[in-house]
């Protein structure tokens, strides 16, 4: 399967696509199914183009996504630097697994929408508590792939290690964390899609920009077209935001290939 | 000239069944300039004796010096070689040959002159670009042997060095060893299952007996010398005497295995 060219299954997913869009075509073109429940293609790609040009309530469809990808990006950076080096030390030592695993065991499972009341509670229903909430959500499933990858380092590369004089530093930072390198950017990927799909979920909640919020406003006006438009639009840039993140890990990961 | 030493050093390991003894205290003398060879059956602690020579596992009773220097941990005299490489693969094979001088903070281009070096002294010079995972198994302990040579050790310790190479290649790899053994002078301490190979290696060669490990015969085989002197390989190997000792130590290891059978009864 690895070996077989890149692409040679596209055949199938473009049929595939293809096939559905001309159901959704002709089921609203015939006037099947009424454009208040399902708009057609012609009319979200217009609604599109729209809402890049003007916006819809009260911002531009850009300053929407901007929000949303503003908050990920934010929660991801603290993420990364907080979540690594704890996966790490849960990895390298028991000690720190012990304190941290029950902690992070115990929210993990709990929906985030779930204890997205209480955050608001505590800070209110501006940006610091929608970065939180992604945070949270990203932070364990990073944090766990980081200390699961750390244990799985073959014991003989670090003895080796020692064996050629590293220090305690240099096992952790040049053996250890690029071993786990490939568990920590599958971590990341995953804990990325998590948070995505957690803002929007928490942009239909509590906004005032964002594409979640845009979603939802659109809903309540019932102009189908744009919650169309949206939805298509936050699955777009999932897609490409799982698409950078396997480009950044087939160039510092692709070792793994031959292992 | 260093020697590397086993004063009386066994191994007791605890474990979840009680304590395992995985090697009765043992006493052997590693020079440098030496070949010391330890063969033995499956199990029986070799492993053991190598890792507590490096300094991963401590003796439970005795001490490992270095000349009257105690062994407390692993270090850049004693490099080690493992039989599954134990390399970096996110590294080329010239980075991992380097791994060692960077860990001392040398200098990029100095320690990749250095590394090009050893790699041409291993017969891979054309290869230092070559990423570990595009490499043989034959390739990969070259390179993990032109890493251990970088940081200028007294001692290679050498777990199955060549285990899982098929035997042309197993040869060639005996032949380079031997080459880098005359031109270093190092203290070499191998573990091996082929008696062929212990017996054409080694200065001194030591039999093992089955769990618990302990010495049983020491041999001193010359073969090695006698190839570096310039006789063919393959005369080296059918000598008689080469064929004599190769019988010698067949018996000597199946009497040992029987001893521990009964003993076992
Ligand atoms: N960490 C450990 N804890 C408990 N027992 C161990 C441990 N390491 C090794 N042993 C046991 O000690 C004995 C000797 O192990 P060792 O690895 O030294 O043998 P070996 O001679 O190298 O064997 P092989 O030829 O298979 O590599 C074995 O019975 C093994 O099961
Ligand atoms: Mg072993």
């Amino acid at each position: 399967m690895d070996s077989e060219p890149r692409g040679s299954h596209a055949g199938s997913s473009a049929l595939m696509l293809g096939s559905l869009l001309a159901l959704w075509w002709a089921v609203t073109a015939s006037g099947l199914i009424s454009p208040l429940f399902l708009p057609g293609p012609g009319q979200i790609l217009g609604r599109v183009v729209d809402l890049a040009r003007h916006g819809f309530v009260g911002a531009s469809l850009w300053q929407h996504a901007a929000a949303s990808l503003a908050r990920v990006g934010l929660a991801m950076l603290f993420a990364v630097i907080t979540a690594i080096p704890a996966g790490m030390a849960m990895g390298l030592f028991p000690r720190v697994n012990a304190a941290l695993d029950p902690l992070i065991e115990f929210y993990r499972p709990v929906p985030p929408l779930a204890y997205l009341p209480l955050i608001v509670i505590w800070f209110g229903i501006g940006e610091v508590t929608k970065v939180i909430l992604i945070y949270m959500a990203i932070f364990a499933p990073l944090a766990i792939a980081t200390a699961s990858g750390v244990r799985r380092v073959d014991p003989d590369r670090i003895r080796a290690a020692r064996s050629l004089g590293a220090s305690r530093d240099q096992i952790a930072w040049l053996v250890v964390f690029p071993s786990a390198l490939p568990d920590i950017l599958t971590g990341l990927r995953i804990a990325l899609g998590v948070g995505w799909s957690t803002l929007v979920a928490a942009e239909l909640v509590a906004a005032t920009r964002g594409l979640g919020f845009m979603v939802q406003s659109a809903s309540q006006m019932l102009v189908t077209d744009v919650v169309v438009a949206g939805i298509l639009v936050i699955a777009f840039i999932a897609l490409a935001l799982e698409l950078l993140l396997r480009r950044i890990e087939r160039r510092f990961a692709g070792w793994t290939a031959g292992r | 000239m260093a020697v590397l030493s086993a004063k009386g050093a066994g191994v007791v390991y605890r474990s979840a069944r009680g304590p395992v003894e995985a090697l009765s205290p043992v006493t052997l003398d590693v020079g440098q300039g030496e070949i010391v060879i330890a063969l033995g059956a499956s199990g029986c602690g070799k492993s053991t004796l190598l890792n507590m020579f490096a300094g991963f596992v401590a003796p439970t009773s005795g001490q490992i010096v270095v000349d009257d220097r105690p062994v407390t941990g692993p270090g850049p005299d004693r490099a080690v070689v493992f039989q599954d490489d134990a390399l970096m693969p996110w590294l080329s094979a010239l980075e991992n040959v380097a791994f060692g001088l960077r860990l001392r903070g040398m200098g990029k281009a100095e320690r990749l002159e250095r590394a090009r070096a050893l790699l041409d002294e291993v017969g891979l010079g054309a290869f230092g670009g070559h990423r570990i995972s595009e490499m043989s198994g034959g390739m990969r302990q070259r390179v993990g042997l032109a890493r251990a040579l970088a940081v200028k050790p007294d001692f290679l310790l050498m777990d199955e060095p060549l285990g899982a190479l098929d035997e042309l290649n197993r040869e060639r790899m005996q032949v380079l060893l031997l080459q880098v053994w005359q031109a270093t002078g190092k203290g070499i301490f191998l573990i091996t299952h082929s008696i062929e190979e212990a017996l054409f290696l080694a200065t001194e060669l030591v039999l093992l007996s089955p769990r618990p490990g302990r010495i049983v015969r020491r041999y001193h085989p010359g073969f090695a010398r006698r190839f570096l002197a310039g006789e063919p390989i393959r005369s080296v190997r059918s000598d008689p005497d080469f064929l004599a000792m190769r019988e010698e130590l067949t018996l000597a290891i199946l009497a040992s295995e029987e001893e521990a059978e009964a003993h076992g009864q």
